[in-house]
């Protein structure tokens, strides 16, 4: 039993710990995020910059920047489907039938490459899809004229190869936790593998899929670096056309008005995936 | 099956032994085979402006990666003995930092400095005759609160892992709070503090965004890479490339390395016991 006094303390002890950590939450994430909705009600300053004003005419005029929004809702989506595609059969690798001693190391193998630099990948891929690469070797064949960096598709192959890694493991784990004997009872009752995958394995491997896709888009989405190297200006995102209003046009309130926005759009899909996928994955267990 | 999993190595690591192999090009063109030189890696480290840069960042990535792993694994022990409503707060703020994107962190913080800055400045002028500014510390400020996120995820995932009964075996057995935290807790968490270091050192060190906005006149080595790559590339970039990404491959590698077998290690400690 704790005497009241034992108890004060224990609690002070929590408070300490917690502190730190708590006023930088406050003064560094809620205290600027507030900001940034402030602003985003604000008037550009003459100079560049913001001024005070309470205004919707910021938020009225996101249409403006409609070309980021659609590039970045319609590549995003895409992209993550393209990587679901490419990182499941890795993932079914690795779970089912790579050797047990060398899973682990064969799974971080394909996870190490997200956690180095960004910045120096997606070079090496303005250098592949350049004109000096890919469509160089082309030309061998035949294949001249071709023009793949600074498209859609550069970006969309940036996209499944900087988030591969991030798809992979959540997948990975869906598979590894599947019930062996759910996949042995279904081929006694005389189901073929392909009928049995698609109808045991994918199904319960669906809320991996799920988390991580919800992953790579939400950092598709907020993605600068890849379609400024790979869209090269002309296939641009949400990020970009928000560091052009702060670092070139300097109209601070309504780059942060495209901020509240694009974060508000995240935490619809966030959201919604709480509410479809998560829910109907909880009443599934239920059954089971 | 085994093939394809071959292609998609291949797949990940062609980009980067295609850097790692140009870094000893002689020539001076991306994608233009010369011939074999250690060349660029020496003017690399002797030009001034990639050596000033990389210590930037290095001192910025280990100042965060210190700040944010005691900070985080303060938070994560501190959390454990609260519920309700601070926890929940907490809970909410940790995910809105994870999610929120880097652009906009850093538009965030950029604006409410500068907001701060134009208050503060006068007062510390008129006081002691200096001004405050934008620099590295703004940077490692900005970076030390996204890791403390990630820290306290990280800790916290090995403290849920945890065998209470060793706690409870060691406060039976006379130890005080403190010596039962050092003896016992900090030992069982360390691999998890260990793999929170190793990543908030890597993304403090590889973040360009967030940098990007709030390094005032400072550069960091990832803002140095950006601009020169933007100006036409130097195969310098190359051989700094090769060593960064390396040295951050084995660090990653070893981290998680480190947060899998740990999880694997509780993972068996359950189904047996």
């Amino acid at each position: 039993m704790q005497t009241g006094k034992g108890q004060g303390r224990s609690r002070l002890t929590t408070v300490l710990l917690i502190a730190p950590a708590g006023l930088f939450f406050l003064f560094l994430l809620v205290a600027p995020l507030v900001v940034v909705l402030v602003y985003s009600f604000g008037e550009r300053a003459p100079a560049g910059g913001y001024q005070a004003a309470f205004t919707f005419a910021n938020y009225l005029n996101l249409p403006a920047r409609a070309t980021a929004f659609t590039n970045t809702l319609t590549l995003a989506p895409l992209a993550t489907l393209l990587t679901v595609l490419v990182a499941y059969p890795m993932a079914y690798f690795l779970a089912v039938k790579a050797d047990p001693r060398w899973r682990l190391l064969l799974l971080v193998l394909a996870i190490a490459p997200f956690w180095t630099s960004q910045l120096l990948r997606y070079y090496a891929w303005m250098m592949i899809l350049g004109s000096r690469g890919i469509p160089s070797w082309l030309e061998l064949v035949g294949i001249v004229d071709l023009r793949i960096i600074n498209t859609p598709a550069a970006v969309m192959i940036g996209a499944v190869y900087g988030f591969l890694p991030l798809m992979i493991p959540p997948i990975y784990v869906s598979l590894e936790k599947l019930d062996k004997r759910l996949i042995e009872a279904s081929a006694d009752l005389g189901a073929t593998p392909v009928g049995t995958f698609l109808q045991v394995t994918l199904p319960l491997s669906l809320p991996g899929v799920a988390t991580g896709s919800m992953l790579v888009f939400i950092l598709l989405m907020g993605d600068y670096i890849l379609p400024q190297f790979l869209g090269g200006g002309k296939v641009f995102f949400i990020g970009n056309a928000l560091v052009d209003l702060f670092l070139q046009s300097r109209n601070w309130p309504y780059g942060a008005a495209v901020s509240v926005a694009l974060v508000a759009i995240m935490f619809v899909t966030i959201a919604l995936y709480m509410r479809f996928i998560l829910g109907r994955d909880e009443r599934r267990t239920e059954l089971v | 099956m085994r093939i394809y999993a071959l292609l998609v190595y291949l797949f990940l690591y062609a980009p980067i032994a295609l850097i790692v192999g140009f870094s000893f090009n002689s020539g001076r063109y991306a994608m233009d085979w010369q011939g074999f030189s250690l060349a660029w890696y020496g003017v690399a480290f002797s030009n001034d402006l990639i050596v000033r840069a990389l210590t930037t960042s290095l001192a910025i990535a280990l100042t965060t990666a210190v700040l944010a792993s005691i900070i985080g694994t303060m938070a994560a022990l501190g959390l454990e003995r609260t519920s309700g409503l601070v926890r929940q707060a907490f809970d909410a703020l940790i995910y809105i930092a994870i999610m929120v994107p880097g652009v906009v962190i850093g538009i965030a913080t950029l604006i409410a400095f500068v907001q701060l800055f134009d208050i503060v400045n006068p007062a510390l002028e008129g006081l002691m005759g200096v001004r405050v500014q934008m620099g590295a510390w703004t940077v490692v400020a900005a970076h030390v609160l996204f890791n403390i996120a990630v820290v306290v995820l990280i800790v916290r995932a090995r403290l849920s892992g945890l065998d209470r009964s060793l706690v409870e075996a060691s406060e039976d057995l006379y130890a005080t709070p403190w010596g039962t935290f050092r003896q016992v807790v900090l030992p069982l968490l360390a691999p998890a503090i260990v793999a929170g270091f190793l990543i908030s050192f890597t993304f403090s060190f590889e973040d360009f965004i967030i940098a990007f906005f709030v390094a005032g006149p400072d550069t960091t080595l990832p803002i140095y890479v950006f601009s020169s790559i933007r100006r036409g590339v130097t195969p310098e970039i190359n051989a700094v490339g090769t060593v960064v990404l390396i040295s951050s491959l084995a660090l990653m590698l070893t981290a998680q390395l480190l947060m899998r077998t740990s999880g694997e290690r509780a993972k068996r400690r359950q189904t047996e016991g």
